[in-house]
């Protein structure tokens, strides 16, 4: 047994090297400097020193910090949670047990969407809300005059934009997960009289938890990082009022040439990943 | 099973090994490359695209002439396509190693400083000490703007510009506001932007620059212009503290917010906001008509030139540049904040010697100035105004009178980091997020929060 162990470690060993090199030691780093003054520019970017929590004092006294946890959340929570995994999950419903065209076709409109890569997404969606963009022409075919959405809700149309972008993959995740689901079971229920609702609530949910939350969890982390698409989209504005935790990160470190700034609000950014992910699995009692 | 052993291991650690090697392995530096036995010099600079006036102005036979004049030095234009505020963070990433360091990058005057106090260029003193034009030809005032902290020379100077009002001289007829215009207060340029909204529907008053996405043109052409015509300015140079809170700057917030929330004399945001707010202004509105009035830099009207990115016939008669005014009138009457771009040697260039021969090249006063007429832009040179063809360019007396009342950016490594933060404020308070009295008080708390107390003063 030991020796089987054994050379089973040494067969990992290149892969350990692979991620010592380019991923461990790199968050080491990036713990380490999140306590510097490290600057892109001026006098700081020669003389490193080591400033303990001050970026980190700095930061929750930061007005335009907690206004981005804010976006953050919000971003989150109506883009992500309620967005791409409460509509991934009800497309995924509605087209289960249709029939295969239908599925495919439903299929490649939605999938068209996660398949763009962000920036391509960015581009359309910028396309759809500017002022003399699509969105703008179908409401004028009413009569309504145009809005500058990009402007005006900006943080609608940034969510908007994600959802859109990202519902996709929820939605094939729950597909695999109801496909799953033994039909007589469900069967049963019916024979036995329980409404459709009924039968959700008690069924299929809590057969397919486990995707839910394995699905929550994937889309959370992966929302908590979008950047491209609000950079790309308002950059942040107007103002900050999209300036979720990514942008402002990219601020501090490129704009204000503050790296060691721009580290410690990583970090917070991962700390708030891991708090979120330890949330869903405790909140769903399922062991990952 | 010792041999199968042995295998087992020998195969992890030579997989191992070989990752490394690849992994550790790093590419050739180009710089300091001999190309057919001759040095390289790369020069970096930001290029706008594919019509680059700077592109095409190394490509006219410029480099060939220098190259067969130096036959042991090769010229490579490696160009960055970026933003101002991304060009900036590229070159600095850029500097940080010998093996990606260009031998001679463009540096805008405003973050000259900031570079220098990091140790990414080289002083220059010797070499300029050693080059009769320096002293003889250079426009005094300009060598501040390339001078570091330490009093040392970063830089030559290429280019130099002032900013004003271009209008359309047929909307402000047509509106009934006198040609030229001269306004002699902020008030009457409100007044005329209210009454062109008044009488020209359809048609953009005032544009201003205050996205900022793009970066140092918010502070440098709006917030600057602004506040250096009231009786404050950005920075105390006898306690060497930042002016975080004023009587000047509050005043100048309320302009950005009369012209965008209470006039509604300004662009649509969907314009204010966006990267290319000048070049739309410019190359769109002002052609077809859609704006009277922009605040920009001296060098924006060369974009109607004949070989401009957007030609207008009779420019001059279709066309106007206007001192922006101080704020009551005050002396000296108008004002203009002035900068450039200059050309700076990175301190981790393997090729300095054939790099400096390569700027002296450039700076001599054919080339300088030929630079600076292509560009629309104003002479480091005083010598420029000899050469034909640069001061009976259109518009070009009037921006070079402005010279005379030009005040300067604070000269402090720790610029960027407030202009940064002028920047974001000047968006909102023209966006309506943050109200004239809510701007000052966040200036003050965000440049207090990262500079410290002791960088800081009120008025």
């Amino acid at each position: 047994m030991k020796r089987k162990s054994r050379g089973a470690f040494l067969f990992l060993t290149p892969s350990v090297l692979l991620l010592l090199i380019f991923f461990i030691v790199p968050i080491i780093l990036t713990i380490c400097f999140a306590f510097t003054n490290m600057a892109l520019t001026g006098s700081a970017a020669q003389n490193l020193q080591f400033i303990g929590f001050q970026n980190f004092t700095n930061m929750f006294q930061d007005p335009d910090f907690r206004i981005s946890v804010l976006r953050t959340m919000v971003f989150l929570i109506f883009s992500a949670v309620i967005g791409q995994v409460v509509l991934g999950f009800i497309l995924a419903l509605l087209m289960k047990e249709k029939n295969v065209t239908f599925r495919r076709i439903i299929g490649i409109i939605v999938i068209a969407g996660w398949v763009t890569p962000e920036i391509v997404v960015a581009f359309c969606m910028v396309a759809f809300f500017s002022d003399n963009g699509s969105l703008n022409q179908i409401i004028g075919w009413f009569g309504i005059s145009p809005i500058s959405w990009l402007f005006s809700f900006p943080m609608v149309s940034v969510i908007i934009a994600n959802i859109w972008h990202g519902t996709a993959f929820s939605m094939m995740v729950y597909q695999s997960a109801l496909d799953e689901i033994p039909k007589d079971i469900e069967e049963a229920a019916t024979i036995d009289g329980a409404s459709n609702f009924k039968i959700l609530r008690y069924i299929t949910i809590p057969m397919v938890k486990g995707s839910i939350v394995t699905n929550m969890m994937l889309v959370t982390l992966q929302t908590l990082g979008v950047f491209t698409l609000i950079y790309t989209m308002t950059g942040g504005g107007p103002g900050t009022a999209t300036q979720t935790l990514p942008v402002f990160m990219y601020n501090q470190a490129f704009v204000n040439y503050q790296f060691g700034y721009g580290t410690a609000i990583s970090l917070v950014l991962l700390l708030i990943g891991i708090v979120a992910s330890l949330f869903y699995m405790k909140s769903m009692k399922v062991k990952v | 099973m010792m041999t199968n052993k042995l295998k087992v291991t020998m195969t992890a650690v030579m997989a191992s090994l070989l990752l490394l090697t690849t992994a550790c392995s790093s590419g050739n530096s180009s710089s300091g490359a001999e190309a057919e036995g001759k040095k390289e010099v790369t020069i970096t600079f930001r290029s706008s695209g594919s019509e680059d006036t700077l592109t095409k102005y190394f490509e006219s036979g410029l480099i060939d002439k220098f190259e067969s004049e130096n036959p042991d030095i090769k010229i490579k234009i490696a160009p960055v396509l970026a933003s101002e505020g991304d060009y900036t963070s590229k070159i600095v990433l850029q500097m940080k190693s010998p093996d990606t360091a260009p031998d001679i990058v463009a540096e805008d005057t405003s973050i000259i400083k900031s570079d220098a106090a990091a140790g990414y260029l080289e002083p220059l003193d010797t070499q300029v000490a050693g080059w009769s034009d320096w002293q003889d030809k250079f426009i005094e005032n300009l060598k501040s703007g390339v001078t570091g902290e330490d009093g040392k020379i970063y830089g030559v100077p290429a280019t130099s510009d002032t900013r004003g009002i271009w209008y359309n001289k047929e909307l402000l007829a047509e509106a009934g506001i006198e040609v030229p215009f001269k306004p002699t207060s902020w008030e009457e340029v409100l007044e005329a932007a209210r009454v062109i909204k008044d009488k020209l529907p359809g048609v953009t008053p005032l544009n201003m620059i205050v996205g900022k996405s793009n970066g140092e043109g918010v502070t440098m052409q709006t917030l600057e212009m602004l506040l250096y015509g009231t009786n404050d300015t950005l920075y105390n140079n006898d306690s060497k503290k930042w002016i975080v809170s004023s009587a000047g700057l509050l005043d100048s917030f309320k302009f950005i917010d009369q012209v965008f929330n209470v006039d509604k004399t300004g662009p649509t945001m969907q314009v204010a906001l966006n990267g290319q707010a000048g070049s739309i202004a410019f190359q769109q509105l002002f052609p077809q008509g859609k704006l009277a009035m922009a605040v920009d830099g001296s060098w924006a009207g060369s974009t109607w030139f004949e070989n401009g990115a957007a030609p207008i016939e009779n420019v001059e008669d279709k066309m106007g540049f206007a001192p922006f005014p101080t704020q009551n009138g005050q002396e000296p009457g108008a004002i203009t904040m002035s900068g450039g771009w200059a050309w700076s040697i990175p301190a981790q260039s393997q090729n300095k010697e054939e790099a400096w021969k390569f700027v002296e090249f450039l700076m001599n006063q054919e080339n300088a100035t030929a630079r600076v007429v292509a560009e629309g832009n104003l002479s480091p040179r005083n010598d420029s105004v000899d050469v034909a063809g640069y001061t009976d360019r259109t518009f070009t007396a009037e921006a070079q009178a402005l010279l005379d009342v030009a005040k300067f950016r604070p000269t402090n490594d720790q610029y960027a980091t407030v202009s940064a933060q002028l920047q974001s404020i000047v968006e909102s308070v023209a966006s309506g997020k943050l109200t004239p009295e809510a701007a000052v008080k966040q200036l003050q708390d965000n440049v207090t929060r990262s500079l410290g107390e002791d960088k800081v003063e009120v008025k």
